[in-house]
């Protein structure tokens, strides 16, 4: 039979399926921190569907969309949550502003959580995206 | 290899008029290697049958693989005969947990005052093993665990050996985790340890009716059981976990169900009888 794609690991799936039924923007990295999913509010942040950008490898998350800590000071992986939860294994918080494709600058809150699944197994990242200029909408 | 069904139905133990022919008792499948290697699938209320049938001839190591703990996979352990002799070294696989150790989960129920014995005082020899995230030997097989959607820690299993393939997911809901369609391979649960296999036995309790009442349980449809096993790419299909409500005149249904939805299967769709022996050589599978 034809040669079928690496499987992703149980809880990588059942996130998805639980970010595909939200209302608010769920972004999906893998271990590797590569962005495997991002669901429909999260497509409206970022101006591209995730049926058009596909899985994005992690060297080329810059090229969607811009972070910046709200002052405009560059706001390097190692403070953005996601980048914390992927790095250091905890969960994370932080409010900063992000531009994605479609030029316009937001100021967002984000949550991102590590997905162990054993004590020593990290699977991926969970990454919960607010809109703080437009409380309301995701 | 020889895979004997020694219980099929799901979730309750169901004796009586209306299930004489698919068998009441619950998950055990006896896998017979060609060295004479055994591995058991599951420790539902079929393995005390098993274990009677190996009252004068049971090999020393036996290998029980546990895809999960619920009752209906385990309560039979406390019955199987070999567990009181103490010349049998047995071997217990299952999942991991993140809090307690195999052993200690088994004894939860193992132990007064649901049973009247600790599982540690019984007379075998008792080894615990959390299943690795890598292929791992027994006997002349190569036996490989997969997590899948059911709630709590599950796996489903593949046994390949004699130039053949079993795969076991007797508890499963794939469709919880996406559509089962091609295309979306990576993302569907189970997949790996099912894909190519010569014999799949997989859940199939509900009709597609009742599984719109059911999502979430853990269990497919017939109609998913098939999709998945298409995907899957396996050659043939033996619908598991029966219903305790299902009759033997419903399974006949959601049989004719099944194969009306795959009629182009190499070998039609079936639904698993207690009883059955199955022969699985890398050429065919032929039933007994």
């Amino acid at each position: 039979m034809a040669t079928r794609p690496k499987p992703k690991d149980l809880v990588l799936i059942l996130a998805r399926e639980f970010a595909s039924k939200l209302a608010f923007a769920v972004f999906i990295a893998d271990a590797e921190g590569d962005l495997v999913y991002y669901n429909e509010p999260a497509e409206r942040l970022l101006g591209r569907t995730f049926a058009e950008a596909g899985e994005i490898r992690a060297a080329e998350w810059a090229s969607l969309f811009k972070t910046e800590e709200l002052d405009g000071a560059p706001l390097p992986l190692e403070r953005n949550p996601a980048g914390i939860a992927l790095l250091e294994r905890r969960p994370a918080h932080h409010d900063f502003a992000i531009t994605a494709l479609d030029g316009i600058r937001r100021t967002i809150s984000v949550t991102a959580f590590p997905l162990l699944s054993s004590a020593t197994t990290l699977v991926g990242v969970v990454a919960i995206f607010w809109r703080l200029d437009d409380v309301g909408s995701a | 290899m020889k895979a004997t069904i020694r219980g099929c139905r799901g979730s309750l133990a169901s004796p009586g008029a209306q299930t004489l022919h698919y068998g009441g008792n619950t998950s055990c499948v006896e896998v017979r290697l060609d060295d004479g290697t055994l591995i058991v699938l599951d420790a539902g209320t079929g393995i005390r049958d098993l274990g009677l049938s190996l009252a004068t001839d049971a090999p020393r190591t036996i290998n029980l693989l546990l895809t999960h703990l619920h009752l209906d996979h385990l309560e039979g352990l406390g019955f199987f005969l070999p567990l009181w002799r103490p010349d049998t070294e047995l071997h217990i696989w299952g999942p991991p947990s993140p809090l307690d150790p195999l052993s200690a989960r088994i004894e939860r129920y193992m132990s007064p005052p649901l049973f009247p014995v600790l599982i540690r005082d019984a007379p075998a020899a008792l080894h615990f093993h959390d299943v690795p995230d890598e292929p791992w030997s027994i006997g002349s097989a190569t036996v490989s665990a997969q997590h899948v959607v059911h709630p709590g820690p599950t796996v489903a299993y593949r046994v390949e050996a004699d130039g053949a393939v079993i795969a076991y997911a007797p508890d499963h809901e794939p469709a919880l985790g996406g559509p089962l369609v091609d295309g979306r391979s990576a993302w569907i649960s189970g997949l790996d340890a099912a894909g190519g296999a010569d014999v799949l036995f997989h859940d199939a309790q509900y009709s597609e009716d009742e599984y719109l009442e059911h999502v979430g349980w853990g269990h497919s449809s017939v109609a998913d059981a098939v999709a998945f096993a298409r995907l899957a790419g396996v050659r043939r299909l033996l619908l598991f976990h029966h219903d305790p409500l299902h009759s033997d005149a419903g399974l006949r249904l959601l049989e004719l169900r099944a194969r009306e939805l795959w009629p182009d299967a190499d070998e039609p769709p079936e639904m698993a009888v207690e009883g059955a022996e199955l022969v699985v050589t890398a050429d065919c599978v032929s039933r007994r």
